[in-house]
């Protein structure tokens, strides 16, 4: 018997049939129809799969695997994500030096910051293509016309996670590419101070939509990027856009498994 | 190189660039069946590596293109490439297919049931790992950028939104913000919401297509393409101080003065079309806002009821599948979209401003 077999056998005694490893994994290894099965259906993670699919579905040039990458995208922003959070505070006071001391002094801290950066552009360069795929391959018609509305919410949510992130660092590039965003949110039609229709609600000496009551004032808790605008953008995007997020996704997949996945007639 | 970085600059003018893009946009479908082969892709693409590589020995080119940031946008463009590749090439082979009635190639791979574990997982395991060390490789050797800290009383020139947002902020330059901000990206969005409910075509599904798709495909890939890409490209590359154009090859100037002489329609009309007709320019000065914009709402109204009733006289067939409501979004829509290039063509050629114009209510059109 050659090594390998002898250590092959020893895993398969002493690994494989050993009451942890039973108590975690109820299936056999997945080298019988049975057991492969039984390895995506008892487990809560690969349970996201169907247990077969059908041939094109598991083809590269057919999925891109753009799906699943801004999902993995996802996994990775926010674990980088939760790194960052150790070592930042989001006021104007500490954001700018905790960025600084976090790529000049925090261990791996520079490669965190990184990697999370260009993940985020990755993501949304990712979440655009597989839209684009949905779209050639027919994938959004019916009975997936539902999930496709799920797609372009998540798209969105992507780009405005992007977006809120943007800020954090509390540089130039931030401060300014934010306000040139937001600036556009005030000339929203009637709720933005700067957007026509505005002054038609009140009258003269009564306006109801000013700079300190309009959708900017809203979107940056403030009349200009300040301290509250900052808070207020790391709380949506460590919070409640990730949450709004998952939930989404969560459909998302669900709808996925539900409605089948795309299939030639 | 000095004169071919003074053609480059030419070229890249808002005029050249959008026309030469939709000609492009045209040829290339017109072509598919050319492009989707390895030799002329891989060609393309040696092309565009060479451009990129005799590029880089402008300085001003090798600063703009090499900004951190916008490593991301070169991706796009990219992915964006290699992706439509992949797509029409197996569009294409599956059009043949469908036109001597076979089935598209994917079908037959779908007749095989296959094991998720281990046919996919396996595919999402090597993909999840090739992602991840291109990631650790980009985040080792490309740092995030990191510029002066904040200074609301000091802001910089040009300043850029976040790269996915500066195509909206490149149309800026032709719409009010309420337009180029609010209503245009609203509008992208309802109608990637109504997108699934309006098509009605029930071909093509679960395969890569063109032929029985023409329209839909057509539209979208040239919303996709040439009115969401090529705007970001545009105002990454070619904006600089006061959103001024500049050729990617010229040295950003502050001073550069671009000419201001927009007029706007009711200008056109009451003074340059009255000065030709009757020869005496009417004065506008006293005129009521309505009657002064008079002109500018019949323009829209007409663009808005009369350009629709026409489509669906001439493509009864498609009013019909479609039905009034339906029809009345997609049309919606579809005008609104081409309001956009509409818009741009009528600057360039009469520096047209705005079609209404109403200061009293910040309104204009």
């Amino acid at each position: 018997m050659s090594l390998g077999d002898r250590l092959r056998k020893a895993l398969e005694e002493r690994v494989y049939k050993s009451a942890v490893w039973t108590s975690v994994f109820r299936h056999g290894f997945p080298d019988t129809d049975r057991n492969r099965l039984w390895a995506i259906v008892s487990n809560v993670f690969l349970h996201l799969h169907p247990t077969r699919t059908k041939g094109h579905a598991v083809r590269l040039r057919y999925t891109w695997c753009m799906g699943g990458l801004a999902f993995f995208l996802f996994l990775h922003l926010t674990i980088t994500g939760v790194f960052l959070m150790f070592y930042y505070r989001p006021t104007p006071e500490y954001a700018y030096t905790d960025i600084v001391s976090l790529r000049e002094d925090v261990p791996l801290g520079a490669f965190m910051r990184n990697s999370h950066r260009w993940a985020a552009h990755a993501m949304v360069i990712v979440v655009w293509l597989h839209m684009l795929r949905v779209f050639l391959t027919g994938s959004y018609k019916k009975p997936r016309e539902f999930n496709w509305v799920v797609g372009v919410a998540l798209l969105t949510l992507t780009l405005l996670l992007s977006f809120t992130g943007y800020l954090l660092p509390w540089d130039q590039t931030a401060l300014w590419a934010v306000t040139v965003g937001t600036n556009m949110a005030g000339a929203h039609p009637f709720i933005g101070r700067e957007g026509p229709g505005a002054p038609l609600l009140g009258c003269d000496d009564f306006q109801v939509i000013h700079a300190k009551s309009d959708i900017r004032f809203l979107l940056l808790c403030g009349s200009v990027v300040g301290p509250a605008a900052l808070l207020r953008f790391y709380v949506l995007h460590c919070v409640l856009l990730p949450l709004v997020a998952g939930v989404l996704m969560a459909v998302h997949f669900w709808r996925v498994r539900k409605d089948g996945f795309s299939a030639p007639l | 190189m000095q004169p071919l970085f003074e053609f480059g600059n030419w070229l890249c003018q808002p005029v050249v660039f959008y026309t030469g893009l939709l000609a492009a946009f045209a040829g290339a479908l017109a072509c598919r069946g050319f492009l989707v082969k390895t030799k002329a892709a891989a060609s393309l693409l040696d092309i565009g590596l060479l451009m990129f590589g005799v590029s880089t020995l402008n300085p001003q080119f090798a600063r703009e293109a090499t900004r951190p940031d916008n490593a991301a946008l070169w991706t796009m463009l990219f992915l964006t490439g290699l992706c439509l590749w992949v797509a029409f090439r197996q569009a294409v082979d599956n059009d043949a297919r469908l036109r001597q009635g076979l089935k598209p190639e994917e079908a037959e791979a779908a007749t095989a049931r296959l094991h998720v574990w281990p046919h996919l997982l396996y595919l999402e395991l090597v993909v999840a790992a090739f992602v991840t060390a291109l990631l650790l490789l980009w985040a080792i050797g490309l740092s995030a950028p990191l510029e002066q800290p904040a200074d609301p009383a000091n802001s910089p020139n040009p300043a850029k939104a976040p790269w996915y947002f500066v195509g909206l902020q490149e149309l800026l330059v032709y719409f009010d913000p309420w337009i180029a901000g609010v209503l245009l990206p609203l509008m992208a969005v309802t109608g990637l919401v109504c997108l699934p409910y309006c098509d009605r075509n029930p071909e093509g599904v679960g395969h890569f297509s063109f032929e029985k798709r023409r329209f839909a495909i057509a539209i979208f890939l040239f919303a996709f393409l040439l009115l969401w890409l090529a705007p970001i490209v545009v105002g990454t590359f070619l904006r600089g101080p006061n959103w001024s154009f500049y050729g990617p090859y010229e040295p950003w100037d502050v001073h550069k003065l671009s000419a201001a002489n927009n007029v706007n329609l009711s200008q056109l009309f009451w003074q340059d079309l009255m000065r030709f007709l009757t020869g005496q320019p009417r004065a506008m000065e006293a005129m009521h806002w309505f009657k002064r914009e008079l002109p500018g709402f019949i323009v829209l109204a007409l663009y808005l009821t009369v350009v629709p009733a026409v489509v669906a006289r001439i493509y009864k067939k498609l009013y019909e599948q479609l039905g009034f409501i339906r029809y009345s979004i997609v049309i919606l829509h579809l005008l609104v979209m081409l309001a956009v290039p509409i818009k741009m063509y009528l600057r360039w050629a009469f520096n047209l401003k705005y079609v209404i114009f109403v200061p009293e209510f910040f309104f204009g059109v």
